[in-house]
């Protein structure tokens, strides 16, 4: 029997009387997976990651941590996770250094190595020259990147990751994708929620979206990709044509003044439609995917389940 | 369950608290000792002259016992209450419940970092207090075991206030309103035996009197409460906190949603 790294049952959370956050998902991560976790804003992901890690009470269902339930040895499950939060929650006043190994001392690791840790962790993640500053004057970048410090610190078989790229910039994004790929490549298991499919796309090897409080989707990236069958191109031209050709599944429209917008279907070779447009003698100036294809089909599933 | 790494982080929590407070001394260490200098000069030297004496001793002589035991209680209170509901605020307090610390331990790092500075801030003012005037030690074991017992007790008060506030005016109105009164009313400046027979009886309904008494009887010999009374009352009140703050803590009231 191959063990899970998480495993989540008919998981559901009432807040209050009435707010189903959750309505009985059920999904699980293999050991070793690099696995997104998508859906629009109010989803329940963040619900999820905090009853995966004792932050939320759970109404009812079953989470299992390499094999330790959550109900009967929560401690066991507890040391295998790290958790990077979507919101700060760390203490303003505090430096780096101590938030860092005062999180070590919480998981029981003695304190000379907590310290040699933290050197390590904060090295690597840049913030090493401002272990001593309060953790308030840090930028946001700087903070998220304490928050990954802060979750590595007990070098936990799981990291989950709520937004850890919200709001940091490109560089230190890719820095931080870099990062993320290495430790995942080392063998710690990684689950990542974003709001930028691009970055499940470079990163993860699966996906489960989650829509008001169901899981609508849980799949490969590459099974997710290949399901976009039409593409959607936007090519600049010199000029634009009297009239738009008859292609087999190929549409054109024109954009405004100076472009054109075609869907083509995956089965039809562009190399047709280039030949149309020389045949008319338009020149193509340049051309670009129209927005991220991900995004297109994920609003698409997104929004057919709300109808 | 509560192994070594148990106790590394409880020290953990424990530095984390005393690094709070000595980081803020001007809020925290100074002040009583500025106030208490106050009491001092103003009860014990310019009032305390025409007082004269009070059960046999000066009246400066009388108060310091209550003053120093004031700020104590008042110290481990607002330790813990202003930490814990940053902690709170801040959601810090995230750190503790996603790791392995047991909540006993969690509410033990709180209740004795309250405890510490409770005590700092005893003696501070003691020495504070040997400015004006000789301090005589009658029985030191009982002396110990009051202040100590006193400042878990508070502090243990503190944290349990400090679940149930919303916001930041929540964690003044119990010092305010019921610790403040209860301490002026609780025999630090006067013998509950100059009062009204009927006003005595009320009086033994405010626990901090035996608190005061009891630590009086440490360094002066005397008391307007029976000792054993008294150390088996903070005893019960210390079990029945702590217990109630052990059961918040660990269903998670004002942390988990
Ligand atoms: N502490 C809470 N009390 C009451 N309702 C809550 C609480 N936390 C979340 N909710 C509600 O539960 C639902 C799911 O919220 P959740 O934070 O899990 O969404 P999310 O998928 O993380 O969204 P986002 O992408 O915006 O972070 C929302 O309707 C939210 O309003
Ligand atoms: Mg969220």
């Amino acid at each position: 029997m191959s063990e899970k790294a998480i495993e989540i049952n008919n998981l559901k959370k009432v807040y209050g009387k009435s707010l189903h956050a959750l309505k009985g998902i059920s999904f699980s991560v293999e050991k070793g997976d690099f696995i997104a976790l998508l859906g629009p804003n109010g989803a329940g992901k963040s619900t999820t990651i905090g009853i995966i890690c004792s932050l939320v009470n759970k109404t009812s269902g079953e989470v299992k941590v390499f094999d330790h339930s959550i109900d009967s040895e929560l401690e066991a499950a507890k040391r295998c996770l790290g958790l990077v939060p979507q919101e700060f929650n760390f203490s303003q006043f505090e430096t780096p250094l101590q938030i860092v190994v005062n999180q070590a001392g919480y998981y029981g690791v003695p304190r000379k190595i907590a310290l040699q840790r933290a050197e390590k962790y904060l090295k690597q993640l840049d913030l090493w020259d401002k272990k001593d500053t309060p953790s308030r004057t840090l930028s946001g970048g700087m903070k998220r990147r304490l928050m990954i410090a802060r979750a590595l610190i007990h070098e936990p078989k799981v990291l989950i990751l709520d937004e850890p790229t919200a709001g940091v910039d490109i560089e230190i994004r890719r820095s931080m994708w870099e990062f993320l790929t290495e430790l995942n490549e080392q063998g710690t298991t990684i689950v990542l929620t974003t709001h930028y499919l691009e970055e499940a796309e470079q990163l993860c090897r699966n996906v489960a979206i989650i829509n008001h409080g169901e899981i609508i989707e849980n799949t490969s990236i590459k099974d997710l990709i290949s399901r976009l069958d039409i593409e959607t191109f936007i090519l600049d031209v010199d000029k634009l044509p009297s009239e738009f050709p008859n292609i087999t599944d190929v549409e054109f429209r024109q954009r405004d003044e100076s472009s054109l917008e075609i869907d083509v279907a995956k089965t039809v070779s562009f190399n047709r439609v280039f030949e149309w447009l020389s045949q008319h003698n338009i020149q193509v100036m340049s051309m670009r995917n129209k927005a991220n294809r991900l995004e297109e089909l994920f609003v698409r599933m997104t929004e057919t389940q709300s109808n | 369950m509560y192994d070594k790494q148990s106790f590394i982080a409880l020290q953990s929590i424990i530095i984390k608290e005393v690094t709070r407070y000595f980081r803020i001394w001007v809020q925290t260490l100074l002040p009583p000792a500025i106030t208490m200098t106050l009491y001092f000069v103003i009860f014990g030297q310019l009032i305390g002259s025409r007082v004269g004496q009070m059960d046999g001793v000066s009246y400066m002589e009388y108060i310091t016992p209550g003053i120093i035991m004031m700020s104590v209680i008042t110290n481990s209170y607002s330790n813990v209450v202003s930490s814990f509901f940053s902690a709170k605020f801040q959601r810090s307090i995230e750190e503790m419940l996603v790791s392995p610390v047991p909540t006993l331990f969690i509410l033990l790092g709180y209740v004795l970092g309250g405890v510490s500075r409770g005590l700092l801030t005893g003696i501070i003012v003691t020495i504070v207090a040997a400015q004006f005037v000789e301090i005589n030690v009658n029985s030191w074991g009982i002396l110990l075991v009051v202040v100590l017992l006193t400042s878990m007790l508070f502090a243990t008060g503190g944290l349990v206030n400090a679940v149930f506030a919303k916001k930041f005016d929540d964690i003044s109105i119990v010092p305010t309103f019921i610790l403040t009164p209860l301490t002026y009313l609780g025999g630090v400046f006067y013998s509950i035996k100059l009062l009204p027979e009927f006003w005595q009886s009320v009086s033994l309904a405010n626990p901090i009197l035996y608190m005061v008494n009891a630590f009086r009887y440490g360094f002066l010999g005397f008391s307007d409460i029976e000792i054993s009374t008294a150390l088996g009352l903070i005893l019960v009140f210390i079990v029945g906190l702590f217990s109630l703050a052990y059961y918040l803590l660990a269903k998670g009231i004002g942390i988990r949603s």
